[in-house]
């Protein structure tokens, strides 16, 4: 199932599912994440899924890449369990001051502030992974039309909340942090709650998202 | 309650409370954090006798200036840091790799490393502060950690909860050694590259920027062009990758980095060298050499022996 694993430096294996990014290949990436959480092989001590990649890290003082390669090639993977997927509603304001990037993105995809957010609005979109910063989830697909590069030079700091378009993928800025997506507007919900340990994550790998506009006076009196 | 406090008349640069971090929370994108130079991390907890995964002071470039209230207590630093006790209005230098005795109103002053970038101070005693992830470890960026995530500043308090019994003093023999030549394994994307990149990255010196900071260090005075699209589908990362973006200057991933990221990794720091790495101040030259992994892991094992050597030492 994974087409290839080598090692990521000296204490990580690199799986390779392949090279396209979408559910398919993504969902097998993430029941190998959930097979391996549950495995309690030695030594591990983190395993990081991406669109068609999974990263998994171990403790070199205790276990190596032979080892760790060894037990993943002859893992169960628990392909009947079903991912658990949650629908969540995203609340999303894209008044001026929020979307910082509709100019560059009317003119990078040729349609007017309209028509982005209707094509934007009107679509459920798949949790492929989260990271980077704490809980950013990484959403898709977008249409083929509102495909736009990252900025040419990044921006130093991203608004918390901020919800970003690069290529096919959407994301939220859990928190103010540097990044160079284009920002259409900006959700008041806490997408990543560092006090609830347990599930400090609002959106997790194979969930779906809707976004839902909302006004200024509504973003102004909301509440978690 | 015991009422023994030290309190920060100056914080320094970027003074958090660190320990080994924490385990499994990249897939939701926090990274490890915990002390950047284990080794020196260890023994500072050894030499005031906490268990090794105690909490402890990590600063930057300067230190902190503490004066102490309560019942005597004993600390360590380590690193090559230049840093003074002062008792009674007298000021005395201080050795690292040694533990001192502090009593009510002795201060400590840690000037600043010394052609290193990170110190540890370490205390015998249990510290009351607040672990998330079971890890004090503050990351500045997510907010996580004691302190809720942020930096010590002036007027704040290291309260404690309770002192070591064993107050004793002890000391080792050691002096940090210092590295220009960083062993690193070929990257997962080592083929995006051309000839003449590869060749310039195993040949040429880099200097560390002075942009560096605990979720990375930048390098510059080289470049290196890829061949192949520069932007590859963003993935995992680890601590130790070296990524090549598009303007050429490699960015090697430290302790606190992004989980992912969409750069071609051109190399992969060896373990047996990170806690030196982490030291090389902004300015330096750094250069590259390549490691087969097997050797990379017998070097590890070297280095971890000689680590628990120093500790038994203690």
């Amino acid at each position: 199932m994974i087409n290839k694993i080598v090692n990521l430096g000296d204490s990580a294996l690199y799986c390779d599912f392949g090279q396209e990014v979408n559910k398919e290949i993504n969902s097998k990436v993430i029941k190998y994440f959930n097979s391996v959480r549950k495995s309690n092989i030695e030594g591990i001590t983190n395993v990081t899924p991406s669109y068609n990649k999974l990263i998994i890290s171990f403790n070199l003082s205790i276990t190596n890449f032979k080892k760790i390669k060894k037990e993943i090639e002859v893992l169960n993977i628990d392909y009947e369990n079903k991912i658990i997927n949650k629908e969540i509603q995203i609340p999303v304001c894209c008044e001026s001051s929020f979307s910082l990037d509709i100019k560059r993105l009317e003119k990078k995809l040729s349609l007017n502030r309209e028509q982005i957010l209707e094509k934007f609005f009107n679509k459920k979109y798949f949790c492929y992974m989260t990271g980077f910063i704490a809980g950013m989830p990484f959403l898709g697909d977008l249409d083929e039309n509102m495909r736009a590069n990252r900025l040419e030079t990044p921006r130093v700091k991203v608004p918390k909340g901020s919800i970003g378009l690069t290529e096919q993928f959407t994301n939220i800025y859990t928190f103010e942090s540097p990044g160079g997506w284009n920002i259409i507007g900006n959700t008041p919900l806490n997408i990543f709650n560092n006090l609830n340990e347990n599930e400090p994550n609002l959106i997790s790998p194979g969930d779906t998202v809707i976004f839902k506009e909302i006004t200024s006076s509504e973003y102004k009196n909301y509440h978690d | 309650m015991i009422n023994s406090y030290f309190k920060f008349i100056r914080s320094g640069i970027n003074t958090t409370y660190q320990d080994k971090g924490r385990e499994n929370l990249y897939h939701i994108g926090i990274p490890y954090s915990g002390a950047m130079d284990n080794r020196n991390f260890l023994i500072a907890n050894k030499l005031v006798n906490n268990n090794l995964n105690a909490p402890v002071l990590e600063f930057a470039y300067q230190g902190p200036h503490l004066k102490y209230q309560g019942d005597t207590i004993i600390i360590a630093i380590t690193g090559d840091v230049i840093f003074k006790i002062i008792k009674n209005g007298v000021e005395y230098t201080g050795n690292c790799y040694e533990s001192y005795q502090i009593e009510n109103g002795d201060e400590i002053d840690i000037i600043s490393t010394n052609k290193t970038i990170y110190g540890y101070l370490a205390i015998g005693g249990e510290i009351d502060i607040k672990f998330q992830w079971k890890s004090c470890s503050i990351n500045t960026n997510a907010k996580i950690g004691s302190n809720n995530g942020k930096k010590l500043e002036n007027n704040q308090t290291i309260k404690l909860l309770k002192l070591n019994s064993n107050k004793d003093k002890k000391k080792i023999d050691y002096t940090n050694s210092k590295v220009e030549n960083i062993r690193v394994i070929k990257g997962t994307n080592f083929n995006y590259f051309s000839d003449e990149g590869i060749k310039i990255f195993f040949e040429k010196k880099f200097i560390v920027s002075k942009l560096s900071d605990r979720m990375g260090m930048r390098l510059q005075g080289n470049k290196i062009n890829n061949v192949v699209n520069t932007n590859i589908k963003s993935e995992g990362l680890i601590k130790g990758v070296i990524q090549v973006p598009p303007d050429g200057n490699p960015i090697i991933m430290l302790s606190d980095h992004g989980t992912i990221g969409g750069y071609p990794k051109i190399g992969v720091v060896a373990s047996v060298d990170y806690d030196r790495l982490v030291q090389i101040t902004p300015g330096s030259e750094i250069k590259f050499t390549e490691i087969q992994l097997t050797d990379a892991e017998t070097l590890f094992k070297l280095y971890e022996m000689d680590t628990d050597n120093l500790l038994s030492q203690i």
